[in-house]
């Protein structure tokens, strides 16, 4: 009975060929809006989700407060109001999965006849975790190596092009600011950070090496920033309150003073840029939502029209005994099949957009399963609700007047 | 005394119009037994068409009492109409109503899958009735591409295809010549004598000498009533 009308509707619909194609169109931009749209989105989504987790998950990062001397304010860091006794006081609390004390500065490398200048992290083994930065060649430095501050370093991997070349460095030695450093390893490629600037061009060293002998420091042992790392997101406002009271403690401030600190929750800014890029994917698909709408409204014209030119053929049909959902049926199911082909060919389209779209930019675009399922369910609902009312009106249309009909 | 197929009482049927309601039947009433042929005769504009779609379920009746088999169809709903359409009356129109865009096979067939009827069987009740009227050679071909006494034979071999014992006609012969209007009563007379009652609405009086018996109308009431004196009748 279905299948008979099922082979109706289709009868009906080639009998018209141009004019259901342009209705399908409708359809087929629609979804094909949508499923584009919708990969860019999710592509960009997931690009923000990698860089976030490129930087490295649930972190802190703690600098030292301001110092004012003479009327003059430092910035935030500007003061070395941490220490490394601080950094593992924080890595006694329960939650806290790495601390790794950071002391930074920019020196000239040598190696050979080449010389860069790049960026020296003085911290411990610890960062590395943090950052989730593993190292690909050779090993990293331990815990002995800064208590020793030996000279020994990690080389990310644009430092290493630019002073190796193709040589391989591990083994190797460089200097920088003239002390002989032993290369131990080399870090994974981490790209680009999300300021913009190539965290690859790089050289760890142990944190006392650092402080003693290639920048030196008035405070020994003491740190303007410290990277911290929780177990699980969820924990991190607990461990923020308890580490804030811990140092608060530690460094004797009382009620109603200003922290000597800073602490930065670094997940949640880039998390909101990972909200903002899913509020824009969400925002792409509703506008492609509406394509979707007028294709609808489409269907529903012709369908309109069709019913008006078809009176007379409805006359005959009721004359021969045919029921009102028997009509209702006939003309549903022509909208849905119009609306469903019309998704198919949509889908394949904005599937094939979306790989067009990643070929020629290379923006990354994901055609998740779920955005397909959705765009499907969405045009076959849209193919029965705009459907509906003209199938309907067919149905109670008067078997007389239909006959008469001219 | 032989079973009544339809019985009419006090059938009055009304349009409205700008000028007011206006009376198309007035008091009605009219009996048929099963294996008649009637034919229902009168000038245009006496009512008999509007009769005939009362009779075949199409209209309704605007006060009066219209039994079918014994049912009262004042108080059938739709698609309880529809299914007496589709099962117990056959509906024989004078432009044959063919759909245009179906093989001949498919439009004798359409009247069965209303009532789920399977594909194969559908196909062969087709295929029958078209020989039956002498259609055997054109399964396939298009309504538009045959002549309109063919096209009456596919509907009348449409109104049969769900096996109903009544069969309404109305004008049938009205857009065919003479000849060919011949042909089709034949085709009346022998489903007559296979025992289905036949009501046939007609203004040529040679047409209505098919018939057994002869109701006039005009003005919408019935002005005679009788059987046909007819010396070749089998």
């Amino acid at each position: 009975m279905t299948l008979a009308m099922l082979g109706e509707a289709w009868r009906a619909m080639g009998a018209n060929r141009l004019r259901t194609f342009l209705t399908m169109l409708g359809m087929v931009i629609g979804v094909g809006a949508v499923v584009l749209m919708m990969s860019i989105g999710q592509g960009a989504q997931y690009a923000i989700k990698q860089s976030i987790s490129a930087m490295g998950s649930n972190l802190f990062i703690l600098l030292s407060g301001s110092t004012q001397a003479g009327g003059v304010r430092s910035g935030s860091g500007g003061g070395y109001t941490l220490n490394v006794a601080d950094a593992e006081a924080i890595a006694e609390l329960s939650g806290v999965q790495a601390v790794a004390p950071i002391h930074t500065g920019s020196a000239q490398v040598v190696y050979g006849p080449n010389n860069w200048n790049t960026s020296v992290i003085g911290t411990m083994p610890g960062y590395l975790d943090a950052r989730s930065w593993p190292v690909v060649a050779g090993s990293a430095f331990t815990d002995s190596d800064v208590r020793s501050a030996t000279r020994v370093a990690l080389i990310g991997q644009t430092a290493a092009a630019n002073l190796f070349g193709d040589e391989d460095p591990v083994g190797k030695t460089i200097r920088i600011r003239q002390s002989p450093f032993v290369i131990l390893g080399m870090l994974g490629v981490k790209g680009q950070g999300m300021d913009g600037r190539d965290q690859d061009d790089t050289i760890l060293i142990p944190l006392t090496t650092a402080q003693r002998q290639v920048f030196g420091s008035q405070f020994p042992g003491s740190v303007r920033m410290v990277m911290v790392q929780t177990e699980t997101q969820e924990i991190m406002p607990s461990v923020e309150k308890e580490m804030t009271e811990l140092l608060r403690q530690r460094h004797r401030i009382r009620e109603g003073f200003e922290n000597d600190f800073f602490l930065r929750n670094l997940t949640a800014a880039a998390d909101s840029a990972a909200e903002s890029t899913r509020i824009m994917s969400l925002l792409l698909g509703a506008i492609a939502s509406v394509s979707l709408l007028v294709g609808g409204i489409g269907i529903m014209n012709i369908m309109l029209v069709s019913v008006t030119e078809r009176t007379r053929e409805i006359g005959i049909r009721m004359a021969i005994g045919a029921r009102e959902r028997d009509i209702l049926l006939q003309f549903l199911l022509e909208a849905i099949i119009i609306s469903v082909v019309g998704c198919l060919i949509g889908l394949l389209l904005g599937i094939a957009g979306a790989l067009l779209v990643e070929a020629t930019t290379g923006t990354l675009v994901i055609i998740s399963f779920s955005s397909v399922v959705v765009a499907f369910g969405v045009a076959a609902a849209v193919g029965i609700f705009f459907g509906f009312y003209p199938a309907k009106k067919a149905a109670q249309l008067d078997p007389i007047e239909a006959l008469r009909y001219q | 005394m032989t079973d009544t197929v339809i019985r009419i009482e006090g059938l009055h049927k009304s349009y409205e119009t700008s000028a007011g309601l206006f009376p198309v039947l007035k008091n009605v009433d009219l009996r048929i037994a099963v294996g008649e042929f009637v034919a229902i005769m009168g000038p245009s504009g006496s009512g008999k068409s509007t009769f005939m779609n009362i009779l075949g379920c199409l209209d309704e009746p605007t006060a009066g009492r219209y039994e079918l088999n014994g049912r009262d169809v004042a108080n059938l709903d739709r698609d309880e109409l529809a299914s007496l359409r589709n099962r117990t009356i056959g509906f024989v129109f004078q432009g044959f109503n063919l759909l245009p865009r179906m093989s001949l096979q498919d439009n004798v067939a359409l009247p069965l899958i209303y009532c789920g009827v399977e594909r194969d069987e559908r196909r062969q009740r087709a295929r029958d009735l078209l020989a039956k009227v002498g259609l055997e050679r054109y399964f396939e071909s298009m309504p538009n591409n045959i002549s309109g006494g063919q096209q009456q034979r596919v509907a009348i071999a449409r109104a049969l295809v769900n096996r109903p014992r009544l069969i309404l006609a109305d004008e049938p012969t009205g857009n065919l010549d003479s000849h060919t209007g011949e042909e089709i009563m034949a085709l009346f007379d022998t489903l007559n004598r296979e025992g289905i009652t036949i009501v046939l609405v007609t203004h040529e009086a040679d047409i209505a000498q098919h018939a057994q018996r002869q109701v006039h109308f005009l003005d919408g009431r019935i002005v005679g009533d009788h059987a046909v004196q007819r010396e070749h009748r089998a």
